[in-house]
């Protein structure tokens, strides 16, 4: 054993300075000349800081897009989902009285027209985003409280619907922070 | 078509793209044949310097086995004691607090056994100190020496008659310096130019649209996520893995981090074809792994993109199927495509919450990390799968009446003892822990412990047993994917799964060592007309029947009081 132990001391110390000390300080290097310089990217609402562009955050009030439910409620640390099972009767009741809340706030939306995210809790508990569909089934909602129509509203998500990957790979989908912003910014 | 299967598709298509060049990438660099990246070579020679290593001497599979088994002893305390101390540590900006002892130990072991089960959350139960030179060092160091582990079972099939197995330290070193810093160092840069934070600042403090006040944890996570992802590891920076939007921040991000995830692996098998110039056994091995594959991928895309029956009764729309604990910018498809790869591979990490995911997904996942060898992690992945290759030798052998022989060596009864011993560990490991588990909790629910067993489950019924076989599952695998609703963050679940991490990551490298190293000393007979061929479509479909019969056999029954339970009772 002896012959081995020396050699793994000085090697483990070497690759912890290359490894732990010069990689991630290399990254962080380049990590500087990315939108936010590394320190993740923000959102600005007049001239002020509203939240990070990937990190979703709690909308429960009737003028904004609601965001999905959340297991973590929203805390940005500690993600976490609700990690409960399919079947779980409890977990169940929870998804039931969230339909009902939602129907409660948008009378004209069909139980059948919304979508499970909306009542379901993401996985990080900070998910920044719904489907267009999420967004969509909200329009009318969002429509009365600010006194816009129903077609401006829908032009708002669909400027702000991105779309899959190259057109080709994977869901398309909507930040809900950016959304608000815009719609706050329509002034009304 | 639905742009969320063309996703999974091409996913799948460009990791077999990449995989064969950096298969037969990873042979030369290993054959000492010139490659691109042979300006690292000065880099080697100085860490070879200092450490007073000479890479040329060559070592037999037991010196061999030495050297890997002291530096993981040394990994282990060092891991241990820096967790314990984390907070007296420095680089802790968020002030977060030391690690318990048993957390510590099962952390230290978690990470040193390239498992990366995680009963702490990276926002508050570790600091950077620790989430740099404890997790992303061993990220690194411990896939590297599966690696160099594999390595020597290469070199064995490969030379005729030798105990000259090449070098250790040259193996694990190369490891890293020709293959995972490299794929890790363009992995990191992507994350951080898609929104992955890589500065060492600490948590920001956000009042939201709405008028909430938010810390958002962040730090130099780029680098460490992009190991986790290649060196099959898993263990991510936030708590949510890579679920998390600045650990996975969008769809490409994704595409990235899950080819990561299978490129090693897959490319491993293509290497070995390379390395000994028998690249019908690599397509062999390559077919048996991938039908594995993908009858359990579909199973799960299948699952998840159909959603949940009990969401379906309450009346909504599930067009974008089975939505708890996934997140948008994912969809149903590519999370339980990523839950198959992870799991087949070791890895671990996650994109959406598996504790939520339909029944046939959690067993589609469970039945990957029992099999754990349908592509497998960094090094281990293969060993496991030269387990079920002996064993599938040694049968077809006894039923065709011929000797059995592979490379042109005899297997004969020490071999085969070895073999079978170690294809009986993983459901040994399992079964028996779960069962004792089950035992605590029935029998003592409120037993004088900080977390009472009667708290463990997050779920009733069936799926909380699934909580308590998976967790068990994952670590003898040497997986780290959870059911996370399982209370795992205290004494029982720290000390036990700990233990099975340990013995479940280093004696199914033992095993497979010994039995290249003794194979390899053994009288080479050439291929005659009375030799089984191993290289044939025959003999890959004798592997499969060997690994479903192995793994249905021992594990079916576990299975079925878990999610196949669950699967029919909601009918």
């Amino acid at each position: 054993m002896k012959t081995y132990i020396l050699p793994s001391i000085k090697i483990t110390l070497v690759l912890l300075v290359l490894l732990a000390g010069l990689y991630p300080l290399a990254i962080a290097g380049i990590g500087k000349f990315t939108k936010g310089n590394g320190d993740g990217e923000t959102v600005e609402y007049k001239g002020r800081v509203v939240g990070y562009a990937n990190v979703g955050q709690s909308f429960t009030k009737d003028k904004y897009f609601w965001s999905r439910p959340s297991a973590a409620g929203y805390k940005a640390d500690a993600s976490s989902g609700s990690n409960k099972g399919p079947n779980n009767p409890d977990y169940l009741k929870d998804v039931k009285a969230r339909i009902d809340t939602f129907v409660k706030h948008n009378p004209d939306v069909k139980k059948s027209d919304i979508p499970a995210e909306l009542v379901t809790a993401s996985g990080s508990g900070l998910d920044p985003d719904l489907s267009p569909a999420g967004a969509k089934v909200q329009a009318a909602r969002i429509a009365k409280v600010r006194n816009l129509t129903l077609a401006q509203v829908n032009k708002l998500i669909d400027g702000h619907t991105e779309q899959p990957l190259l057109g080709l790979f994977g869901p398309a989908k909507v930040n809900v922070l950016k959304l608000n912003v815009a719609l706050d910014e329509l002034g009304k | 078509m639905n742009t969320e299967y063309t996703g999974v598709i091409f996913m799948y298509l460009a990791t077999i793209a990449l995989a064969i060049p950096l298969g037969r990438y990873i042979a030369k660099v290993f054959k000492g044949e010139r490659t691109w990246l042979d300006f690292m070579a000065p880099l080697e020679r100085l860490i070879f310097k200092i450490s007073g290593i000479d890479p040329n001497k060559e070592m037999n599979w037991k010196q061999q086995l030495k050297a890997f088994l002291t530096i993981n002893c040394l990994w282990l305390f060092y891991a241990f004691f820096c967790l314990l101390k984390q907070s007296h540590l420095p680089l802790n900006p968020d002030a977060n607090p030391d690690q318990t002892p048993d957390l510590a130990f099962n952390t230290a072991i978690s990470f040193i056994t390239n498992t990366n089960l995680q009963d702490y959350s990276g926002e508050s139960g570790a600091t950077y100190y620790t989430q740099l030179f404890v997790f992303t060092f061993l990220h690194f160091v411990s896939a590297a020496a599966g690696f160099a582990a594999m390595m020597i079972v290469f070199k064995a099939m490969k030379d005729k008659v030798t105990d000259k197995l090449g070098n250790f330290w040259d193996y694990f070193v190369k490891g890293i310096t020709r293959i995972l810093l490299p794929i890790s160092f363009v992995v990191a840069v992507i994350l951080a130019f898609n929104g992955t934070p890589t500065s060492y600042k600490g948590k920001d403090t956000v009042i939201t649209l709405q008028g909430d006040t938010v810390h958002v944890s962040r730090g130099p996570a780029a680098g460490m996520i992009a190991i986790k992802q290649v060196g099959t590891n898993g263990g991510g920076w936030f708590g949510a893995n890579s679920a998390h939007p600045l650990e996975n921040p969008n769809y490409l991000t994704n595409i990235v981090e899950d080819i990561s995830i299978i490129l090693i692996p897959i490319a491993l098998v293509f290497a070995l074809g390379f390395y000994l110039n028998n690249k019908k056994l690599s397509w062999v091995i390559f077919g048996v792994m991938t039908t594995g594959f993908l009858i359990m991928a579909i199973t799960s895309i299948n699952a998840e993109v159909g959603g949940s029956d009990a969401i379906a009764k309450l009346g909504i729309s599930q067009t974008g199927g089975a939505m708890e604990g996934k997140e948008v910018r994912f969809g149903a498809a590519a999370s339980a495509y990523w839950g198959v790869t992870t799991t087949v591979t070791s890895n671990g990490s996650v994109n959406a919450m598996h504790d939520s995911m339909m029944p046939m997904s959690g067993l589609a996942q469970m039945f990957d990390m029992m099999i754990n060898a349908f592509y497998g992690g960094v090094g281990v992945g293969f060993m496991n799968f030269y387990i079920f290759i002996i064993i599938a030798v040694f049968i077809s052998g006894l039923m065709v009446g011929r000797t059995p022989e592979f490379m042109g060596r005899k297997i004969e009864a020490r071999e085969m003892k070895i073999a079978s011993l170690i294809a009986l560990l993983h459901p040994f490991l399992i079964l028996v822990t779960t069962a004792l588990a089950a035992y605590t909790l029935v029998h003592f629910p409120n037993i004088n412990w900080a977390e009472k067993p009667s708290a463990w489950l997050a779920n009733p019924s069936f799926h909380g047993f699934s909580e308590m076989l998976y967790q068990f599952t994952s670590s003898s695998a040497n997986n780290g994917s959870g059911y996370e609703g399982l209370g795992d963050n205290s004494i029982f679940w720290n000390v036990s799964a700990g233990l099975v991490m340990f013995i479940g990551r280093f004696l199914p490298i033992i095993g497979p060592v010994a039995i290249a190293g003794i194979l390899a000393n053994k009288k080479f007979i050439p291929e005659s007309a009375g030799t089984l061929k191993t290289d044939t479509a025959t003999f890959g479909i004798m592997i499969l029947a060997v690994i479903f019969i192995v793994a249905a056999l021992s594990f079916f029954p576990a299975l079925t009081l878990g999610p196949i339970a669950e699967h029919v009772s909601i009918k």
